[in-house]
């Protein structure tokens, strides 16, 4: 290639370059910055605060910061009830979808999708109505199995979220299941008839083997928008405040600090901190997942 | 990497050996049928049930049963929701559109271009490009909004609707997208012919590349579209007076006043999420195409 016509090429990546310094690099820059001060209240408090270089300390106090430590921990317990459960349901969906001829299929797959056209605050909305005790038709519901449930109550606040976000998330992650198990070649399963095996071991043997590399990636997606969930709890919140609190999440714990507490290094070392946890979480899942397909 | 989607059509040879399987018992078909339409059942009734709150009065709404009618007053709430504050719910609408749109169709645009130079040319530094791309998927959305934030408010940009629509101008995801579209569409032969004819860069790339990569563009502008429109942590941070808010924002606050002030406006959240799903679903079914495309090419991430 010709060089001029190489700076040619590069010239057409310049407008994101300089978008993703000032909307990224920058940004990232000046939160680690931001990261490493503190506000000092100078004399008796009266003339203002100035900054002071602290080294470690925001990431020192985030450390050992209990409410920030239990939300990461809240959050990595959901994650490792709810999406393994997502996933199977849709592992399922995908493999009955994969059994039927491709024109039912496709009537299903579309039906299924239905809740991932629903914006995601939406999606809280209606299943915090549906579960709310005044306006919900699970409350009657319940009275018709002698079952009282209170969708709101504490021991009941993960699983309410977590059927929500399951309700939301298995349509998208069977397609791309689905798409996986399209791309299993047929004459494996011709093969393994012939040889007697019965259906659901096949789908047990070959298929879900070969669709673990769709399986890793929703996993890997799932646990980066688990770590920062902040809408669907933000939402809880606003109706049951009393079990939902201001620390909830690792990003309400980052919010509540920025914009409540107006503290904003220590909300950019969380962040920082958050940052790692999620690079270290992605990481050790990748590792352990693909040492199994080893 | 290759997009399944678009290879299925390929091999028509197994659409022939096909309805294969395990249908071949009669009580395992009716088994897979039966799961199939518990699960269509889970995924529709919470949309069935706010389609026919929409249509109750307040009364209706918390004394008769949710899943069937009772009454007809979609119009009046609807008018309810509109006249609501003298229309803030039209107002937080346009907003809606305005970032989503605009937003989406200047980042399709940049990702394009950013696409097309990253897959067809190779330049120094093309290898730290994607890697900056690729690298951002895993960069938690607080690490930019809280320093975004601080950064608008210093030069005058919070509270307006420039502290949307920039950030929606860069977005890596679209960027990758596009690069993988561009790979599999625009052939080097084409661009080498087009340069022998003496054409410049440019306008290769606005009357060749662009028409070629339609499907592709449409994929990008949908998603980042839904993408936006979705948003709910960026414009709760930047967005301070009501009159710049996005839907989802609106009807965030509106949850919220029951608790905080006493007044339900239940009814009128619920006609109003019912409202936010539609543009959604004309979109989605409209580019039913694209869209599939997109949600697969999703998992290659």
């Amino acid at each position: 290639m010709v060089r001029s016509q190489r700076w040619k090429g590069a010239a057409f990546t310049v407008p994101f370059q300089l978008g993703f310094v000032f909307l990224y690099l920058i940004p990232i820059g000046y939160a680690v910055y931001e990261s490493l001060y503190r506000e000092h209240q100078s004399g008796l408090g009266l003339g203002g605060a100035t900054e002071q270089f602290s080294g470690l300390a925001n990431y020192r106090q985030g450390l050992t910061d209990s409410a920030f430590l239990h939300s990461v921990l809240r959050v990595l317990l959901f994650a490792c009830v709810q999406i393994p459960v997502m996933l199977l349901i849709s592992l399922l969906l995908a493999l009955f979808l994969d059994a039927l001829s491709s024109r039912v299929a496709g009537r299903f797959r579309i039906l299924l999708l239905v809740p991932y056209m629903i914006p995601g605050v939406v999606a809280a909305i209606v299943w915090i109505n549906l579960y709310s005790p005044d306006v919900g038709p699970l409350t009657p519901l319940g009275k018709v199995f002698g079952l009282t449930w209170n969708f709101f109550a504490p021991s009941m606040v993960w699983p309410s979220i977590g059927n929500l976000l399951t309700w939301h998330g298995i349509g998208y992650n069977m397609v791309i299941i689905y798409s996986a198990l399209q791309a299993v070649p047929r004459e494996l399963f011709e093969a393994a008839r012939l040889d007697g095996a019965s259906e659901p071991r096949i789908a047990l043997s070959i298929k879900v083997p070969y669709v673990r590399g769709a399986l890793v990636l929703t996993g890997m997606l799932s646990i980066i928008q688990m770590l920062q969930i902040f809408n669907e709890p933000a939402l809880f919140r606003n109706v049951t405040p009393q079990t939902v609190g201001d620390s909830f999440t690792p990003i309400m714990v980052i919010y509540n600090q920025a914009f409540n507490a107006g503290n904003y290094h220590y909300a950019a070392a969380l962040s920082v901190l958050l940052a790692l946890i999620l690079g270290l979480a992605s990481f050790l899942f990748y590792r352990l997942t693909a040492r199994e397909a080893d | 990497m290759t997009l399944t989607e678009e290879r299925r059509p390929a091999s028509p040879v197994r659409r022939l050996t096909r309805p294969d399987p395990a249908s071949r018992s009669r009580g395992g078909q009716r088994f897979l049928l039966l799961g199939l339409v518990l699960a269509s059942a889970y995924s529709l009734f919470p949309v069935w049930w706010l389609l026919v709150a929409a249509t109750k009065n307040r009364t209706d709404l918390y004394q008769s049963n949710g899943l069937w009618f009772s009454g007809m007053h979609l119009w009046s709430n609807l008018r309810q929701l509109f006249t609501y504050e003298h229309g803030i719910f039209l107002r937080w609408t346009a907003n809606s559109f305005l970032y989503a749109g605009v937003g989406s169709l200047g980042g399709t645009l940049i990702a394009l271009a950013t696409g097309y130079g990253l897959a067809r040319f190779d330049f120094p530094g093309r290898g730290a490009v994607f890697a900056c791309v690729v690298g951002s998927f895993l960069v938690p959305i607080a690490l930019l909004t809280l320093p975004l934030y601080l950064l608008f408010s210093k030069i005058g940009l919070v509270d307006t609707p420039w502290a949307m629509l920039i950030p929606c101008l860069i977005n890596p995801f679209s960027v990758y997208l596009a690069k993988v579209y561009t790979e599999s569409t625009v052939p080097y032969e084409i661009l080498e012919a087009a340069r022998i004819d003496g054409a410049g860069e440019l306008r290769i790339f606005i009357t060749i590349v662009l028409r070629m990569m339609t499907t592709g563009g449409a994929t990008v502008f949908l998603l980042a579209f839904v993408n936006t429109w979705n948003a709910f942590f960026l414009p709760l941070t930047v967005l301070r007076g009501e009159e710049n808010w996005t839907l989802n924002l609106g009807l965030y606050n509106w949850t919220g006043k029951r608790l905080e002030s006493g007044v339900d406006l239940t009814s009128l959240v619920l006609t109003g999420a019912l409202l936010s799903i539609v543009p959604m679903a004309v979109m989605m079914v409209a580019m039913r195409r694209y869209w599939r495309t997109g949600v697969t090419l999703g998992a290659l991430k």
